[in-house]
């Protein structure tokens, strides 16, 4: 038999416990109190791409300013120039690097085609500025992060990036290595070649 | 522990000592008034506030927090905001009636305060009808309300309006007939008569007080009272006239600034002082409920103030539980539910009124056992009745695909 208004108390008696339990137990209560304290953010979150460097932020850029992610940025946000020396020889190194994150669209195919992992994105969130125009386009120094910072924010992805580069090292090394026997090999063949034919000269003398 | 009770009534006369002859009336009408007009809006204040907090924790939220320690202070920003935004009036609006629409809803919850009896000898007014001049008053908020909706020129707001008019004189009906009740059982109609037959106890060294509530009678009244109350002034669950979700903010959605303010004041005033009449009907007034016992020292004007929290709480809980009526609903409850139920309860003031010179063993448990099947099979059927009314199903359409 149903009794009416059992089902308006039965109600009361939910949110009653509601409110008491909202003192009572902290697990109830999922809002975080943002400026003041701030959840960590997810590993697989994404924002805003950054630069990543190995030890100094000037001259340990990944990045060689190979324009791959300017050309390929859809939104047209990214602005490389590449650093020369004295000579007007081209250095592997970006003299500037700009990103207008107003309108960038964290859309991550800059990382997706850069071939040096120098791009990687960023969970930073609070870009907040007073200046619209200024204080969103980021230069090279405010986008040099470490490669620290990297591992902090996605140790897993840092991780399969550091294994990957440290092959590729060693594979150059490898090559390096044979090269550099095989050149030697030859320089030793030619000395060899200049000796006899020294030895030649020097019997014929 | 006189002192501290009647500490209002000597200050009043201490001051009206120091005014000259000729100016005592005038001054002893301000007196009166000034309490009423400065501790009500700061109880409304500190209303809203808790209502937020309190809304907030049933939905496992923290609520404000940011003004103030614990937030308490966020009605000094609100009334900051509110007074300092721009006032806009619709070019289309009759502007006199939209100016006036506020000023009557508040003037008409102003005036029902003056017949409360807040404590022992604190009342405005004593007036023999005063719970007629109650709802007469009251029934001025309906005016207010259609001449917002009506003079504002917005389809919502005259919607709002319209609904405000069906329910609150559907539930005028229901409220009177329940406070009838209160009316038939002293046979009086003013306040203070109301409060001073519910003085005292009974049962074993008078444990239960002679609170209207605590009879079979009271207590349907008391119940059908605060729902009808809840629709008159507007507040969830009947709160269809200002639906938010559905007509914006029904009647007052062309109201900014200070003028929005008002009838945000004049609405929660309207909630106290029904409360507070509901207080006097049926919980005793400012009486204690213990009078031999310890609490006797406390003031009778704190306990009716108490008493006047406690219901304010519940309708904040209830808001927080329950959720909107649909307008059918809302119509089937007050005719086929409240109306009947209030009309019952008439009847069963007059036997519980007759049955009282009864004086053989165990006529008590006769009356009670009389008095409460007369209630609760009505209850139980009339319920029913509207429970299995409802036809949920998949909506069919008539003209549409």
């Amino acid at each position: 038999m149903t009794i009416p208004g059992k089902g308006i108390l039965t109600g009361m008696a939910q949110t009653a416990k509601n409110f008491v339990g909202s003192y009572v137990s902290k697990d109830r209560m999922t809002t975080v109190q943002y400026p003041e304290e701030r959840e960590p953010a997810h590993e697989a979150a994404r924002n805003f791409p950054f630069l990543v460097f190995d030890k100094d932020p000037e001259a340990g850029l990944r990045c060689v300013a190979c324009k791959i992610c300017e050309k390929e940025c859809p939104p047209q946000c990214i602005y490389i120039v590449m650093k020369r020396d004295e000579n007007g020889k081209p250095t592997k190194q970006p003299e500037t690097f700009d990103i207008d994150v107003s309108v960038c669209m964290s859309c991550q195919i800059c990382v997706e085609v850069c071939p040096f992992e120098a791009i990687k994105m960023d969970t930073d969130y609070e870009y907040g500025e007073f200046d619209r125009f200024g204080g969103l386009l980021l230069d090279k120094d405010r986008l040099a992060k470490s490669n620290q910072y990297y591992h902090k924010i996605h140790p897993t992805e840092a991780a399969e990036v550091d294994a990957r580069l440290d092959k590729e090292r060693k594979t150059k090394e490898v090559a390096d290595k044979a090269k550099a026997a095989k050149l030697a090999a030859l320089a030793k063949k030619a000395q060899n070649a200049e000796k006899i034919a020294g030895d030649a000269k020097g019997e014929k003398q | 522990m006189q002192q501290l009770d009647q500490i209002f009534v000597t200050l009043k006369a201490w001051a009206l000592g120091h005014v000259p002859e000729p100016l005592q009336v005038p001054a002893s009408i301000v007196m009166s008034i000034a309490p009423i007009m400065l501790v009500f809006p700061a109880i409304f204040a500190l209303t809203t506030v808790a209502e937020r907090k309190l809304l907030g924790r049933i939905q496992n939220r923290l609520g404000p927090n940011r003004v103030g320690p614990f937030g308490f202070l966020q009605w000094a920003a609100d009334g900051l905001k509110t007074i300092t935004k721009e006032d806009v009036v619709p070019r289309n609006a009759d502007k006199v009636v939209h100016f006036l629409a506020p000023v009557v809803l508040l003037v008409s919850a102003l005036l029902a305060y003056s017949v409360i009896p807040f404590g022992r000898n604190m009342h405005a007014i004593d007036i023999d009808a005063g719970i007629l001049f109650f709802f007469a008053v009251g029934a001025g908020t309906e005016l207010a309300v259609f001449m917002a909706g009506w003079s504002s020129r917005n389809k919502y707001a005259l919607l709002g309006a319209m609904r405000a008019i069906a329910q609150m004189i559907s539930y005028e009906l229901p409220l009177l007939l329940a406070a009838l009740a209160a009316v038939m059982a002293t046979g009086s109609l003013n306040p203070n008569d109301m409060v001073a037959a519910q003085e005292g106890g009974r049962g074993w060294g008078a444990i239960v007080p002679n609170w209207f509530v605590f009879t079979p009678w009271g207590f349907v009244g008391c119940v059908l009272f605060l729902i009808a109350a809840a629709a008159e002034s507007n507040r969830s669950p009947f709160d269809l006239p200002e639906a938010e979700s559905e007509i914006i903010a029904g009647y007052f959605v062309e109201y900014s600034g200070m003028k929005f303010a008002t009838f945000f004041l004049a609405e929660y005033l309207g909630l106290f002082v029904i409360s507070s009449m509901c207080v006097v009907l049926f919980l005793g007034g400012w009486h204690a409920p213990f009078p031999f016992f310890w609490c006797g020292w406390i003031p009778s004007w704190a306990w009716f103030l108490s008493k006047l929290a406690c219901i304010v709480l519940l309708y904040i809980w209830m808001r927080g539980t329950l959720p909107r009526l649909r307008i059918d609903q809302l119509m089937n409850f007050a005719w086929k539910f409240m109306l009947p139920m209030a009309l019952i309860n008439l009847v069963v003031v007059a036997v519980w009124k007759y049955t009282r010179p009864w004086d053989y063993f165990g006529a008590e448990l006769v009356r009670w056992l009389v008095c409460v099947s007369l209630l609760a099979l009505p209850y139980l059927l009339l319920g029913r009745n509207l429970l299995s009314n409802r036809k949920w199903g998949p909506r069919t359409y008539r003209y549409a695909g």
